[in-house]
């Protein structure tokens, strides 16, 4: 589904990425993580090109994203993000929100729209918000609406850059709980986050990055079993020791 | 204070015609009006557009706003209208020199309402620009991931936002619309100002003519507060807080 074979970046002098390589099959989760400034989220902005990367090749379902050729906005239709600060727009109610992108990118009807928009709102537990706006909502709440609005598009897998880090603590476990269920269900996911009870529960691998360069890719087993890499054994001894 | 007081003054008949002096004020208010309007709605598509072209990545697009915003901001108004009736013209080919110095209908007007109109719009391009950037970075994103165009994530997602924000300054740039046009009197449109003078120097009754001058103006510049004041009440978005981000 996803497919990065040495990817590279840099801002002038400063090196971003270097060499990144990995893939990500159909239905599969995975879960990148890192000390913070570790390229992780310019990472994941590659994937769908929100970020430019200098060399190497990303695919996407086949679909070359860093290709001149390639009709990106199109590419980006297919595939789902959720950032971490939701990123909702604030001057469309709820249900405007959810159907948007389906009437203008996908052209569907607004009445089609508004049902699937309403029908994912339902399944993130949020049928009685569509009315209101963002700003009414808790950040938790606000999550699940930006996740229902990437679902919205049918997407054929889902990006999810930090999706709990602004969450207040008590709404983290509502957003994951709908992340779960989306993996239960066999969606294509790369998320980035810190949330290491998620990647046990559902990640495939494990993805641990540090100054730019993948330094572990490993199944969720070996890697909090025996991760290979000094560094990623720090990171997880630090994150896991309360 | 040695004043002769004549508060009837406005009823009275000009010296050379059958018109009152408020006739002339009404008239001098009308043409205020109209080349403050005309010059609004220049300046506010102009403004827009190159605002909002700014702020997108294309290098010598941005360069070309700036030297629009740096070109009509750095020059006095009054000079700028002096160039545009006097200086301009000139430069124009032959043929359309000549229609513009003679034939052109309502020269003053549109020569006053145009120059007027791209010196605002050079301010109000500054605003959108700000009023743009001011949104958080990863809005753009949003709209991008969502599978919008670059110009589709400034329709539905940027402007949206950033016009909301930039209400208060725009509402100051309407007011100064109207108080600026004043300065169409050097180049003799019939404007408040250029009619409050003839009033001044045909009836001698200084204190009165300005004091009715500047009620009125003041009342315009009052007048487009509270149309301003009303689109930020009805446009307001419920729960949004500005920078909460």
């Amino acid at each position: 589904m996803i497919e990065m074979s040495n990817v590279s970046k840099h801002y002038g002098q400063f090196q971003v990425l270097t060499d990144c390589s990995t893939t990500v099959s159909k239905g599969e989760v995975i879960v990148v993580c890192g000390p913070s400034g570790s390229g992780k989220s310019t990472l994941i902005k590659c994937v769908n090109g929100l970020e430019p990367f200098q060399s190497g090749k990303i695919t996407v379902d086949g679909v070359s994203v860093g290709a001149p050729e390639t009709d990106l906005p199109k590419l980006r239709a297919r595939v789902g993000m959720v950032f971490q600060n939701f990123e909702l727009f604030p001057h469309m109610s709820i249900t405007e929100n959810l159907t948007i992108g389906q009437i203008k990118v996908l052209k569907r009807s607004a009445e089609e729209a508004t049902e699937i928009g309403l029908k994912l709102l339902d399944r993130v537990g949020l049928k009685a918000q569509a009315g209101k706006f963002p700003g009414q909502l808790s950040g938790g709440q606000q999550q699940r609406v930006a996740i229902a609005r990437a679902l919205s598009m049918n997407p054929i897998c889902m990006l999810f850059d930090e999706p709990t880090s602004a969450l207040d603590p008590e709404m983290v476990n509502e957003v994951l709980d709908v992340m779960v269920e989306l993996a239960h269900e066999g969606m294509t996911m790369m998320c980035v986050t810190h949330e290491m009870g998620f990647a046990r529960k559902v990640a495939d691998r494990v993805i641990f990055m540090d100054q730019g360069r993948i330094v572990e890719d490993a199944t969720k087993a070996d890697f909090f079993g025996t991760p290979r890499s000094e560094r990623a054994q720090q990171f997880l001894s630090k994150i896991l020791s309360h | 204070m040695n004043y002769h007081w004549n508060w009837g003054i406005f009823f009275e008949q000009v010296k050379n015609g059958d018109e009152t002096y408020l006739d002339w004020l009404i008239t001098g208010f009308g043409w205020t009006i109209a080349v403050s309007l005309t010059a609004w709605i220049i300046a506010l598509t102009l403004g827009s557009v190159i605002g909002t072209l700014r702020t997108t990545p294309r290098g010598w697009v941005v360069a070309l706003g700036n030297a629009w915003v740096e070109f009509f901001r750095n020059i006095p108004l009054l000079v700028q209208m002096l160039l545009w009736f006097f200086v301009v013209p000139e430069l124009l080919p032959k043929d359309l020199s000549m229609w513009v110095k003679q034939d052109m209908p309502a020269k003053e007007f549109i020569t006053a309402s145009v120059c007027l109109g791209l010196f605002t719009s050079a301010r109000i391009a500054e605003q959108v620009r700000a009023g743009i950037q001011s949104l958080p970075r990863g809005q753009l994103y949003a709209g991008m991931a969502m599978g919008f165009t670059l110009p589709q994530t400034y329709r539905y997602v940027l402007l949206p936002m950033a016009f909301r924000i930039i209400v208060p300054p725009l509402t100051s740039e309407f007011m100064s619309v109207f108080k600026n046009s004043s300065v169409a009197f050097a180049i003799s449109v019939l404007e408040l100002t250029f009619q409050s003078r003839q009033m001044q120097e045909d009836s001698e009754q200084g204190i009165e003519t300005y004091v009715a001058v500047t009620i009125l103006y003041f009342v315009c510049a009052f007048i487009a507060n509270r149309v301003m004041g009303q689109i930020e009440q009805r446009t307001r978005v419920p729960g949004y807080v500005t920078g909460k981000h």
